[in-house]
């Protein structure tokens, strides 16, 4: 199977360290990776997720506005008639997860989780969801 | 190492056949010295510096070991804690706090809408409002963050780029409503928008337009604000982005470089410009790594200003730097341990001569730090300070082969690198900068790396404490941290809306037109008419916009 991922980032946050090495290694597990760059909308992003035809978009957030910015994207795909699943990565308290989960966040990789870990995860909610 | 250099031009150096070790007790003895013991805790007494007579010496050319003769022993690093979230009084209370609790220096933190150049009301800037720092408008929140300190007494740093003129446009005018004149005021703009293109990524004008901006604040600060640091060349962002250590050092320098070649286009001489540069530092795990770059930095930048430049005063030639504690290094898992690491790294810089010190809390992988973080950060430094006896003798590690070693090996790296970006601007290091840039050559080895260190993590070659190995106690996550709500956004829009409610818009609308109208003359410099739209009550929003109109906003081509 040949999962097409699209990594954003959406809002303000100009961390883009997290996303550029994740998306190399999600390309070294033989992902593809669309990156659409810095400072996006979660309507660019809802967008060009269906626009690409990915199995999945992962959202790096750094600065604080998860809670805010994250269930905007899910909304933004839904409300076009789209299903595809989304994650987050960066830094986020562990009190925010389960909000996050029924915000429709199908997972969220914090600090230091491995690369492994996070093909691993994407892998299986891509099989999930297909 | 022997010491080559036998010309200075000032100091009185130019006694014959005087040794360096001779030449810098003149200097020492010259010093007053802050008071206190320095001998060991058993009672050994301690010189301010060892080494054989034909050694380097702190306070000499090229200042390997340091800028100043006496180093800490006339004054200890400053303890600059930066801090900012919320609205402005919330950042005010912690900035009294600080002062109180012993802080010698302010650092302001802006939040992202603000250090991008957008108001709080803006749709961008949902979600962000207060969050990474204090959300600043107008004038009325500069007030309200300053409320009660004397911007006369105490320096200030603030850490803003794309919008730094127009910060400190605001400064300016909030200061001068206080009745403190713009020349007594000392502190720092961050103001170093070279690396925000290369790592930082809050840009808002294209690079050239920028650095206009850079150039009138360097020119308006060198003619009206004498204690004022123009700009603080940054490596931090350089390093957290993901460079190596010899990157950070080169990337950095050549920034200071392009900054000194900027400002001899407005038409100021090196040693105009030079003395006002402050340098800004990463201190990562790397123990000895770190120690070497800070000594291969000052004297790599005096070497390339007295012998590149043609700079003549010693201050030009004098590195002087402030350190930041790696944020990339703590980790989530068993965040207390962070403690230790930053301990470390504070270490590094202190041995490193930094002179002024941010030491990391401990909870920043998971949050904004709270303030019970905060102050064991602080009470770090002050372990250091006061405790450890390592302030006592001036670059402790210099002649250890080792150290002398890895500081030649940076130096010899860093100039590889200088040669490159040299060669991209055809003999212009202002020019190797800006094409590095719009070629995505800084950013794409920024990013390779970035994944080299990961993929060493992950292959199991390097172990991270709490993440890849020692996992117990990763279950017990009982840190309470800082919780910005939604509820500061709410509150700030609303205050932004009475701001917009009471001013004089003739007054405003008038000052945004001549901010555009100066805009379009390359040979004004812009800050008589940001001072002006400060006076006015525009908001911060306001005057990037009417800047942008003529300026253009910048958008990065994305590249993995």
């Amino acid at each position: 199977m040949n999962v097409r991922v699209l990594v954003a980032k959406v809002g303000l946050d100009g961390h883009d360290r997290g996303i550029k090495v994740v998306a190399r290694l999600l390309r070294d597990a033989g992902m593809e990776v669309v990156y659409t760059g810095l400072f996006q909308t979660p309507e660019t992003v809802a967008s060009a997720a269906i626009q690409e035809d990915v199995d999945v978009v992962g959202l790096s957030m750094l600065s604080g506005a998860h809670m805010t910015l994250a269930p905007l994207v899910v909304q933004a795909l839904r409300e076009r008639g789209s299903e595809i699943p989304v994650v987050l990565g960066g830094i986020v308290p562990p009190q925010d997860l389960d909000e996050l989960q029924e915000l429709g966040i199908a997972a969220v990789f914090g600090p230091g989780a491995s690369a492994e870990e996070i093909v691993r995860t994407i892998t299986g909610i891509v099989a999930l969801s297909s | 190492m022997l010491n080559r250099e036998r010309s200075l031009t000032r100091g009185g150096d130019q006694v014959a056949n005087e040794s360096a070790q001779e030449r810098w007790r003149r200097l020492f003895v010259a010093e007053t010295l802050r008071p206190g013991k320095f001998s060991t805790m058993s009672g050994i007494p301690l010189a301010p510096v060892y080494g054989p007579s034909d050694a380097e010496f702190p306070g000499l050319y090229p200042y390997t070991r340091g800028v100043h003769a006496s180093m800490y022993r006339t004054k200890l690093w400053t303890m600059r804690m930066f801090a900012g979230f919320g609205i402005a009084t919330d950042t005010n209370a912690r900035f009294r706090e600080i002062i109180r609790s012993g802080g010698t220096g302010l650092s302001t933190a802006f939040d992202m809408p603000t250090l991008l150049g957008l108001d709080s009301d803006d749709p961008m800037s949902l979600g962000e409002v207060g969050r990474c720092g204090v959300a600043i408008d107008s004038l009325a929140d500069m007030r309200d963050l300053f409320a009660g300190i004397d911007l006369g007494n105490i320096t200030t740093s603030m850490t803003i780029n794309s919008p730094a003129a127009v910060m400190l446009a605001l400064f300016v005018a909030q200061a001068e409503e206080t009745g403190v004149v713009r020349a007594r005021l000392g502190g720092t703009l961050q103001n170093d928008i070279l690396k925000e293109y290369q790592a930082q990524k809050e840009f808002v004008f294209p690079p050239r337009q920028s650095m206009r901006l850079v150039r009138d604040t360097i020119a308006f600060t060198a003619a009206e604000m004498p204690k004022w640091n123009s700009i603080s060349v940054s490596g931090y962002h350089i390093r957290e982005a993901g460079s190596t250590a010899a990157e950070e050092l080169a990337f950095t320098l050549a920034n200071g470089f392009a900054y000194v070649e900027l400002a001899r286009e407005a038409g100021l001489g090196v040693d105009e410009v030079a003395p006002r540069l402050s340098f800004f530092f990463n201190a990562h795990i790397d123990f000895f790594e770190e120690i070497a770059k800070y000594r291969a930095a000052r004297r790599l930048w005096a070497k390339w200003m007295k012998e590149s430049y043609g700079a003549r005063e010693e201050r030009s030639w004098q590195l002087r730097f402030h350190t930041q504690t790696a944020g990339v290094s703590l980790t989530a898992q068993q965040p207390e341990i962070n403690i230790a690491r930053t301990a470390i790294e504070a270490l590094a810089g202190v041995l490193g001569g930094t002179q002024s010190l941010h030491t990391n809390s401990m909870d920043e992988a998971l949050a904004l730090p709270s303030e019970k973080a905060a102050r064991i950060a602080l009470r770090t430094q002050q372990i250091l300070a006061h405790e450890t006896n390592v302030a006592n003798v001036a670059d402790p590690l210099g002649g250890s082969w080792f150290i002398e070693e890895l500081t030649d090996e940076m130096e010899r790296e860093a100039e590889i690198i200088f040669a490159l970006i040299g060669k991209m601007g055809e003999g212009s290091m202002l020019e190797g900068c800006i094409r590095g840039i719009e070629e995505n050559w800084f950013q794409g080895r920024i990013a390779d790396s970035a994944y080299e260190l990961e993929r060493s993590f992950n292959s199991g070659e390097r172990i991270i404490v709490g993440v890849s190995d020692f996992l117990e106690g990763n279950d017990d996550n009982e840190l309470a941290t800082l919780r910005i709500t939604n509820e500061d956004e709410r509150k700030q829009r609303s205050r932004l809306e009475q701001v917009r409610l009471d001013r004089d818009a003739n007054q405003v609308r008038a000052a945004l037109r001549r901010l555009s109208h100066e805009a379009s003359d390359p040979t004004l410099n812009l800050m008589p008419a940001l001072i002006d739209a400060a006076k006015s009550y525009a908001t911060v929003g306001e005057m990037m916009s009417a800047l942008a109109d003529v300026f253009g906003r910048y958008v990065e081509v994305p590249s993995l």
